[in-house]
């Protein structure tokens, strides 16, 4: 990585530390879900960026875990902090290893069509279940709540505190997966993204280790979904829409594939843009389409790429 | 003499009606060089295929190390000590050469399933991959990218790859393939180097190497064995000249 990078990582970490003392409630808010996205991102870069694995279907697990948070949400009561997350990353996990077990014996255009075809799948489960609130969705009155023996640490239903535990997940998960790609396993699928064939004629059980990856991918995805539901308090099928893992594919992209801080950067970009595309115009879509298309053009490894002058003059 | 190392007996693959290998039988030894040679389209790659696991035979015996090796896949054969280089460079192109080896050696741990400690720290590991890059004369290249280095070095990392798994078992196919001539002299000097620690099978196109390096040599014809024997013995066969070497100008 980049001195500039660095520079800027520890500059954002301060800002995003410092922010809930000066921002408004809805920037707090929209800056909490901008985290949320970028953990989402990171988790879907673990597939893309990094194995080589191109899914289209990672608001599965998403969404997944989102609707059991629903379901373990008493009526007007919370849930349990730790039950309902251990229960939601869990499920969002068997849910990834069932389809995992699938779809891993494709590869290319075919694993991305496959991914898809899961989603979508999982999408009209959902979408037609009434008992899950078909179309519309459903409601969580009461955010997941934290007790210690009587003592509540932080309180989810403040927004500051919610910011602040979406803030400590992200630190938590960029630094984990930075561990994760330099140990042995992160080698393991370094090599299989550049050369399976060669990984497997080395002794590597390849299918394996993207099925471990897969997992490990749908586990972070259904945090992030737990944290979605909890943030926004209401579940609807478009969280495991195609459209969802499409916008979540497009951050990494315009981020930077098999970068770091990509994911993170991509997250931001495309929530800003889209923040401020739709104050001007209703054709707002239209413009961050623009946008992408010429993102992709002039920096076609993505915005992390703007930070890397040391290798470009290197 | 002991028991090989590697031994097969009557294998054969059939793509649909065209049987590229037909009923091989031949044995690896420790310590001995076993080259096969032939024309083109005469199965030798084939024949590697099938002994590294990529292919499974159609019938046949596989025995790897005493142990029923027909049929396991690719990797589980590479983890009974099997290693095997590719004619076509077969590397991990935007990886360093010490990378590449090291990720070989990685493959020798119990797993890789390791998700904590940093892949450099593991010590052994990295003196694996040291001492394939020093035996194929790239440790001062170590850290050049595998896509920067030229075509000969290239062929020896492939090799060191191999090497770096610490097989005890060498499937090299055709290693000099592309090579110039003092290219070629270096890989053959490397060749009889490892020759003492392994049972190696050499498929290769160059006369001048295979007859420098082989203890036995195997003439394959069509997906058959056409003759084996010792160098000597396979020069002096009738069927041989006429069918293979005669006919070779090259």
């Amino acid at each position: 990585m980049g001195r500039p990078l660095q520079i800027l990582l520890v500059i954002g970490l301060i800002a995003l530390a410092a922010f809930p003392l000066v921002g408004e409630k809805f920037y707090l808010q929209f800056v909490t879900k901008v985290m949320i996205m970028a953990i989402f991102a990171i988790s879907l870069d673990l597939l893309v960026g990094h194995t080589g694995l191109v899914s289209l279907g990672h608001a599965l697990p998403f969404g997944v875990a989102a609707y059991a948070l629903m379901l373990l949400t008493p009526e007007y009561q919370a849930a349990g902090f730790w039950t309902s997350l251990a229960v939601s990353v869990g499920v969002a996990g068997l849910a990834s290893a069932i389809v995992g077990a699938l779809v891993l014996r494709t590869s290319g255009i075919y694993f991305i069509m496959v991914t898809l075809a899961f989603g979508q799948m999982a999408y009209y489960y959902v979408h037609d279940s009434k008992h899950l609130g078909g179309s519309d969705g459903k409601y969580i009155y009461v955010r997941p709540a934290l007790e210690l023996f009587g003592w509540q640490p932080f309180d989810l239903e403040k927004p500051a505190h919610f910011y602040y535990l979406a803030l400590a997940l992200l630190v938590l998960v960029y630094a984990g997966m930075r561990v994760l790609l330099a140990a042995p396993f992160g080698r393991a699928i370094a090599g299989i993204k550049e050369n399976e064939h060669r990984m497997r004629m080395l002794g590597f059980a390849t299918f394996r280790y993207k099925l471990a990856c897969f997992v490990l991918a749908g586990m972070l995805a259904g945090l992030t979904g737990w944290l979605t539901a909890a943030h926004d308090g209401l579940v609807n099928p478009e969280m495991l829409s195609w459209h969802q893992s499409g916008q979540l594919l497009m951050m990494v992209i315009l981020g930077g594939m098999g970068t770091p801080a990509g994911p993170i950067l991509g997250a931001a970009a495309l929530k800003a843009l889209e923040l401020v595309f739709q104050g001007w115009t209703k054709h707002w879509q239209l413009v961050l389409g623009l946008f992408i298309v010429l993102s992709v053009l002039f920096v076609p490894r993505g915005l992390a790429q703007l930070f890397e002058w040391r290798r470009r003059r290197g | 003499m002991a028991e090989p190392l590697l031994r097969t007996e009557g294998l054969r693959r059939q793509f649909g009606g065209l049987a590229a290998v037909k009923s091989v039988s031949l044995e690896c030894h420790l310590g001995r060089v076993h080259a096969v040679i032939g024309p083109n389209g005469a199965g030798k790659t084939t024949l590697i295929n099938l002994l590294s696991g990529e292919l499974a035979p159609s019938a046949g015996t596989i025995e790897i190390l005493g142990r029923d090796a027909a049929g396991l896949a690719a990797h589980q054969i590479s983890q009974l000590g099997v290693g095997r280089s590719f004619q076509r460079t077969n590397i991990f192109m935007s990886f360093t050469a010490f990378e590449n080896c090291r990720l070989a050696a990685q493959s020798r741990l119990p797993s890789s399933m390791r998700f904590v400690r940093p892949a450099l720290a593991y010590r052994q590991v990295n003196d694996a991959a040291l001492r394939a890059l020093e035996a194929c004369e790239l440790l001062e290249r170590k850290d050049v990218a595998a896509a920067a280095l030229s075509h000969g070095e290239r062929r020896q990392l492939e090799v060191a790859m191999t090497l770096a798994t610490e097989p005890k078992i060498l499937l090299l196919d055709e290693p000099l393939a592309g090579m110039g001539a003092e290219e070629s002299a270096r890989m053959v000097e490397l060749l009889r180097k490892l020759a003492p620690g392994h049972a190696m099978l050499l498929v290769e196109h160059d006369m001048d190497a295979v007859f420098a390096l082989a203890d036995t040599l195997t003439v394959m014809v069509d997906g058959s064995v056409l003759a084996s024997g010792t160098p000597a013995e396979v020069r002096a066969n009738d069927e041989v000249q006429t069918a293979y070497l005669g006919a070779a100008d090259d």
